[in-house]
């Protein structure tokens, strides 16, 4: 990295902004390819049951349809391999139309085919669908596990702590499902071409996506391209492929001609996933200051009926405090709900949401400050893995944030500090995510036009990612960024990793990095080597790059000659520099998470009811930021998030027929501007060099973790009203006045 | 979706005689009745487009009141100096209903005459007494919610989700009406049907007539309204529970108010028994909270929905000791 750079944490506009706003960036379903066909999916309107029969004989009459397929007319497809570690992981692992089983309401029982997308929709509501129909089971009410457990973190003896403990705290805690809903929709167009098949598809992960699409349909790695250039975000829906992607594919080789299918926003609420529902219940020993003994955490998690998704909210219970006696375990209980996925802050977003609240109880209960409470059980190492953390300054993150935020004028006392009508509640707790490192291969050419073009089949959801392969190759060429062209999302390209986990940007950065400096060592040696070059007969070693021009050390940038006039010396259209870099050995030795902290202000009006933000601070640390702007707009995002979390969505299924009642956004409630108060946001600027050279960790999740915590206890705090299970609605909070 | 026929009218007249005896319907702004097509729960064999009908201006009444044309959208309506003048109140609940896009093409006819928000109404795949008489309510024992706990029956517990037709009822707004038999006026208050055993049949309009305007009643020099809304977020979100409120004061002394809910009722709910206990009170908060009581005597309250019954009361409470305030 260069020592004083012009581009690494400042406040860097995205190179790819100006084509979003003005409409010239190609979604997915946007691609309008010629003799495209248009298909429109059917959803079943059981929760549970079989097909007994389809009459598409009306559909099919209807003019322009071409084609109606499911489970009684289609092609073989398998299932995929279902291997995060390998890149092959699907969404739902049922291929769609296996056969006449129905697991959930909506899930695709047909697809209408037709030569324009208003044909196939009326043909769609000609097709008779009969089902034999059993009351479906997406109740939370009982939830009995009957399997072993899906996770099990242990140390020391739980039991015997808690029986002795001087302190004692049982509660249970419940998260809603909650639905991603992106503002982009899910969509896939596939063509043909012979026997190799091109998806236009909106994915986080376009490597894996191509993996388990070649599983599924039975093709090679190499049949299959899938693109994805921009995405209108994703926040973990679009990590793995749905059954709708295949149903194009098996349309598109039937017809011999390309076939969009786009998913309308009510089926973005059954089949492409969601955050499950979780029950935790949470004993706490503690003695009387405050300090752990004993943390049990019992999390009980229904899935769908077809896959064994788990929401790891064990994890986090065994690094998070210092306590000798610590026991998490996990059970799945299987359901008539769709297959749930990531979804941003996946696990640590509902366990931090009941290991926080049980924090801020403990804390009340020995009447010590929710700050202090924390400290005094400050974990110094990963006490679940015996390993020191690579960095860690949680503690500033505290001290940072109490101070901005004037934590100190808290008074403790339930209802005490008013403002007008309203009564003002102060809540805070802590975030946190794991600093992860994937494989990546980047490929950074230096052009005879004087750009600089890196590509990777990674893709940029709408965070930045773009960007972040811009600044690094300006931070190391000194080449300008709007000299720079990133193609991202193409699996034609060098692989890359999945955009999920916070993972991309701390994995990819080294591939960058290395790969940039290959493609500038090239070019230095074609300096040195070349008769007739300003720098012919000098060491290499003598030689860099810098403002974009070649010149020997000690000189300055301005004596240099800019890098095309080296690629002409031999008439070069250019050079490049390719890498693949794994993660790092350091990850076998330390622990690696961020950690920050939020505080929040609720402004209760009793009489009414009603329930405000008036004001919030989140402290991070999570190493080095590469670009201020979008790091910062990733927190606040995901302040919004939380706040949605804590006050307002919730995904409700029909205990009749399993359908989500609610599947739209006037009935699925999230934040709106009037919802929010101005947010602050503070970055702690530790790098952390054991991750990558730059000390850079992704944050586009650790801002969601712990938000509905720090809302509700502050709702404790302003109303003397503990919620336990999200959201915090107005029936709650009736009673107070 | 389904095909259907389209036309445009360009006067009253035409528009009444373009509506055929069954399966028409008149599109204004389009906000209910497009997203219930594309939902297939209205299935209209012919639309007639009255956007060309000179029926958009706001003016003044020969009694001082004001006479609003059916065609009004609902933002110019909201924004009209008269209005923010003289029926605050009307102002209020049009700018809490909806979005700004959405009050731009929404229009004082169309949205007296807005369906519920139902989840179950607004799914073909389950019964439902309003869409289709006498296949039952899915709503008695699915979420409930978000639904009515005033004027229900046993066949419908749908809730009107109209914030302005609230703040009108209140009001004592007057509807004008023409149809193929000529025109005639009908009071607010008699213009809405409770669901009863009939909940498709929702107001008293013949088939084939169209709203031409509304009259408000001139407002009394010393009165006062104000709409409360309260939702779960801030904006944008149909009510839980508002109150509409207009009282007339001497000194502290209430000699005439008139209240209306939204968000509790099956109709739009003005509220005599509330009126009656305020006439002659004295603006204290024991007597609001007595009209809220008397307000929700007959509230019945269903799976999820009890809590609208307290928090009706206590957004007429604070409606009431907002406009009472000196």
């Amino acid at each position: 990295m260069a020592e004083k750079s012009t581009v690494i944490g400042k406040e860097i506009t995205r190179i790819d902004g100006i084509l979003k706003v003005t409409g010239g960036a190609p979604y997915g379903v946007e691609y309008a390819l010629e003799n495209m066909a248009w298909g429109v999916g059917i959803g079943s309107t059981i929760g549970a049951g079989r097909i007994a029969r389809i009459d598409s004989s009306e559909a099919e009459k209807m003019p322009g349809v071409l084609a109606v397929l499911h489970h009684g007319n289609t092609e073989k497809l398998f299932r995929p391999a279902n291997s995060f570690e390998e890149m092959s992981r699907p969404g739902e692992s049922r291929p769609p139309f296996e056969d006449d089983q129905v697991y959930y309401y909506g899930q695709f029982v047909a697809l209408v085919v037709a030569d324009t997308f208003e044909r196939a929709q009326a043909a769609a509501g000609r097709v008779v669908v009969k089902y034999d129909a059993r009351t479906p089971d997406v109740s939370t009410a009982e939830l009995t596990p009957k399997d072993p457990p899906a996770v099990k973190n242990e140390r020391g003896d739980v039991e015997s702590a808690l029986s002795s403990a001087p302190v004692k705290l049982d509660v249970t805690y419940e998260t809603p499902v909650e639905t991603h809903n992106p503002m982009e929709m899910h969509a896939t167009i596939a063509t043909w071409n012979k026997d190799k098949l091109t998806l236009y598809e909106t994915s986080q992960g376009v490597v894996n996506h191509r993996n388990v699409a070649a599983e599924v349909l039975n093709l090679q790695r190499e049949s299959v391209q899938v693109i994805s250039r921009f995405i209108g975000s994703g926040f973990g829906c679009k990590l793995f492929p749905w059954p709708h992607s295949w149903m194009a594919a098996i349309a598109s080789k039937k017809l011999a001609r390309p076939v969009k299918v786009s998913v309308p926003r009510s089926m973005m609420f059954t089949t492409v996933g969601h955050r499950p529902f979780t029950r935790q219940r949470i004993q706490l020993g503690a003695d009387k200051d405050g300090k752990l003994t004993a943390f049990h955490h019992e999390i009980l998690q229904p899935t769908s009926m077809v896959d064994d998704y788990v929401e790891n909210c064990a994890e986090a219970t065994s690094m998070l405090y210092a306590c000798p006696n610590v026991r998490a375990v996990q059970y799945l209980i299987h359901k008539n709900i769709g297959t749930p996925t990531p979804m941003r802050g996946p696990g640590r977003t509902p366990s931090l949401f009941a290991i926080e609240s049980a924090m801020d109880e403990l804390a009340v209960k020995l009447n010590i400050d929710p700050v202090e409470v924390r400290i005094r059980n400050y974990a110094e190492m990963d006490e679940g893995k015996k390993m020191p953390f690579s960095s860690k300054h949680l503690r500033e993150a505290y001290q940072t944030g109490a101070e901005k935020f004037g934590w100190s004028q808290r008074n403790p006392k339930v209802g005490s500090m008013t403002k007008g009508k309203e009564i003002l509640g102060l809540g805070m707790a802590t975030c946190t995510w794991p600093a992860t490192r994937h494989n990546a291969e980047v490929r950074v050419s230096l052009l005879a036009d004087g750009t600089v073009r890196a590509s990777c089949a990674t893709q940029d959801v709408g965070t930045g990612t773009y960007t972040v392969f811009a600044e690094i190759i300006s931070d190391r060429t000194g080449v300008p960024l709007d000299k720079i062209r990133v193609q991202l999302g193409d699996t034609a390209m060098p692989p890359g990793p999945t955009s999920g986990g916070s993972a991309a940007t701390a994995t990819v950065i080294p591939a960058i990095a290395q790969a940039t400096d290959q493609a500038v060592q090239s070019l230095l040696k074609v300096a040195a080597l070349t008769s007739g070059s300003p720098f012919e007969k000098v060491d290499p070693k003598n030689l860099k790059m810098t403002g974009g021009r070649v010149h020997k050390e000690g000189d300055s940038a301005e004596s240099g000659t800019p890098f095309p006039d080296i690629l002409k010396l031999r008439d070069l259209s250019g050079l490049d520099g390719q890498v693949k870099t794994e993660a790092p050995p350091e990850a076998k030795q330390f622990s690696m998470h961020s950690f920050g902290a939020h505080f929040c202000e609720v402004a209760f009006d009793p009489e009414i009811a009603r329930l405000r933000i008036s004001r919030w601070l989140t402290v991070i640390d999570g190493g080095r930021m590469i670009n201020m702007k979008t790091s910062r707009n990733q927190i606040l995002g995901a302040i919004v998030m939380g706040v949605g979390m804590a006050m307002f969505e919730e995904t409700i299924y029909d205990h009749r027929n399993g359908k989500p009642v609610n599947n739209n956004f006037a009935d699925y409630i999230v934040p709106v501007n009037a919802d929010i108060p101005d947010l602050d946001c503070i970055f702690l600027d530790f790098p952390d060099n054991k991750l990558n050279e730059y000390g850079a960790r992704g944050i586009g999740e650790i801002g969601l973790t712990g938000c509905a915590s720090a809302v509700t206890s502050a709702v404790y705090h302003a109303t003397g009203v503990r919620v336990r299970g999200l959201p915090v609605r107005i029936e709650n909070l009736l009673k107070t006045a | 979706m389904y095909e259907f026929q389209y036309t445009k009218a360009n006067d009253v007249g035409q528009a009444v005689s373009s509506v055929a005896p069954s399966g028409s319907k008149f599109v204004a702004g389009g906000t209910t009745l497009i997203d219930l097509m594309k939902l297939d729960v209205e299935r209209p064999k012919l639309l007639v487009d009255i956007n060309g009908l000179p029926l958009d201006r706001i003016e003044p009444a020969g009694d001082g009141g004001l006479k609003i044309g059916a065609m009004v959208r609902n933002s110019d309506l909201a924004h009209d100096e008269k209005v923010q003048r003289m029926y605050p109140v009307l102002s209020q609940a049009l700018l809490s209903g909806a979005s700004p896009q959405l009050r731009n093409m929404a229009t004082t006819g169309g949205n007296l005459l807005q369906r519920t928000r139902c989840y179950y109404f607004r799914d073909v795949n389950y019964p439902c007494n309003k869409r289709t008489p006498g296949s039952g309510c899915s709503a008695m024992d699915g979420f409930n919610r978000i639904h009515a706990v005033l004027g229900t029956s046993q066949h419908c517990i749908a809730t009107h989700p109209s914030d302005m037709a609230v703040a009108m009822i209140a009001l004592g707004a007057t509807i004008f009406v023409t149809g193929s038999k000529g025109e005639h006026s009908i009071p607010i208050t008699k213009f809405y049907l409770l669901p009863g055993s009939t909940p498709d049949h929702e107001n008293v309009l013949a088939p084939g007539e169209i709203i031409t305007h509304v009259t408000l009643p001139p407002p009394a020099q010393n009165a006062k309204s104000h709409y409360l809304k309260r939702r779960d977020r801030a904006s944008y979100e149909f009510a839980l529970a508002s109150a509409a409120v207009i009282v007339e004061l001497d000194g502290r002394k209430i000699s005439k108010a008139q209240v209306a809910m939204g968000g509790v009722g099956t109709i739009p709910w003005r509220s005599p028994e509330a009126e009656h206990a305020l006439a002659g009170a004295e603006a204290s908060e024991r007597n609001f909270r007595r009209a809220a009581e008397a307000a929700l005597r007959g509230a019945k309250a269903h799976k999820d929905n009890g809590f609208k019954i307290e928090l009706a009361k206590r957004t007429l409470v604070r409606a009431l000791q907002t406009v009472t305030q000196a």
